[in-house]
């Protein structure tokens, strides 16, 4: 099995799972906080590429850990973003605090 | 008029939540909706089986029903529960609106099936129970790709029922109603 989280330097990618609802939210919350508590986490990044479905569960968990990072100064990004995750991330809103991507982010992007 | 019915009641236990998505959408099939279409009724039906389990039952495990009906080119879905009941469904209907914040809810389920269906009814009575009543339009004017032709983006259940699609005339619900 892939592995969910991957930690390069400063930068964590969190590898969204195919369908992200309240049921695999709930998997990766617990995880990413306490990766991002624990290690110095400056920049945050959703990968899409793999994920075919979101509800609004999905949503709330992006949006609880771009507070966190926030909080700590850090940013978020979600990359590989197709065009079905688009239109709920731009629905939702969440596409106003969250730089989204279709490919991958230039380096300068993150800290 | 074509009619084809289906019930579908299972566990209040969040893993169930894929499967009741993915049934409904597999039922829907029949109709040949796009994509598109599949993936509107697929987060509508996940926003409405995840507030039962999460508000209406909060964590208990009891039991959540679904009603799918298709009528002509129309989908009618229910998603009920006898849990908790909403006291002011207008203002949990409100955007942005949620009882648990500290569980990371965005508020946003019932817009999104708002969004996302051609209608929407919440009844409910607090102790009794809710009951979510929506509908879709499924176009009949199909443009290059259907869902039925990219079976395997919909999951196994649903790729199943596009192999073998179900005439809503000649389907199982016709025979329940000669037995």
């Amino acid at each position: 099995m892939n592995q969910i989280f991957t930690i390069a330097g400063t930068v964590m990618t969190i590898h969204l799972p195919a369908e992200l609802d309240h049921h695999s939210s709930e998997q990766i919350r617990a995880e990413a906080d306490r990766l991002i508590r624990t290690r110095n986490i400056r920049s945050l990044l959703f990968d899409f590429g793999g994920t075919s479905f979101m509800d609004s569960s999905g949503i709330g968990m992006i949006i609880g850990r771009y507070k966190m990072m926030r909080f700590m100064g850090g940013n978020v990004l979600a990359i590989r973003v197709g065009e079905q995750m688009r239109r709920l991330l731009t629905l939702s809103g969440i596409y106003k605090v969250i730089d989204i991507y279709e490919g991958l982010p230039q380096q300068s992007e993150l800290y | 008029m074509h009619q084809n019915e289906m019930r579908l009641e299972f566990d209040s236990r969040s893993c169930n939540e894929s499967f009741a998505r993915v049934a409904v959408a597999a039922f829907l099939t029949q109709l040949n909706p796009t994509l598109e279409e599949v993936a509107d009724v697929k987060t509508a039906v996940s926003e409405a089986v995840t507030n039962a389990i999460i508000h209406g039952y909060e964590g208990r495990v009891e039991k959540v029903t679904i009603l799918c009906r298709l009528e002509d080119q129309e989908l009618y879905v229910e998603v009920s529960d006898e849990g908790k009941g909403i006291a002011d469904v207008a203002l949990a209907m409100e955007p942005l609106y949620t009882t648990k914040e500290e569980c990371d809810r965005a508020g946003m389920g019932f817009a999104f099936m708002e969004a996302f269906m051609d209608s929407l009814e919440v009844e409910s009575e607090p102790g009794r129970g809710t009951c979510v009543k929506m509908r879709k339009r499924i176009s009949r004017e199909k443009r290059e790709c259907s869902a039925v032709e990219e079976e395997g983006r919909l999951g196994t259940v649903a790729g199943y029922a596009a192999q073998s699609p179900v005439r809503p005339d000649e389907g199982f619900g016709s025979r329940q109603e000669r037995s």
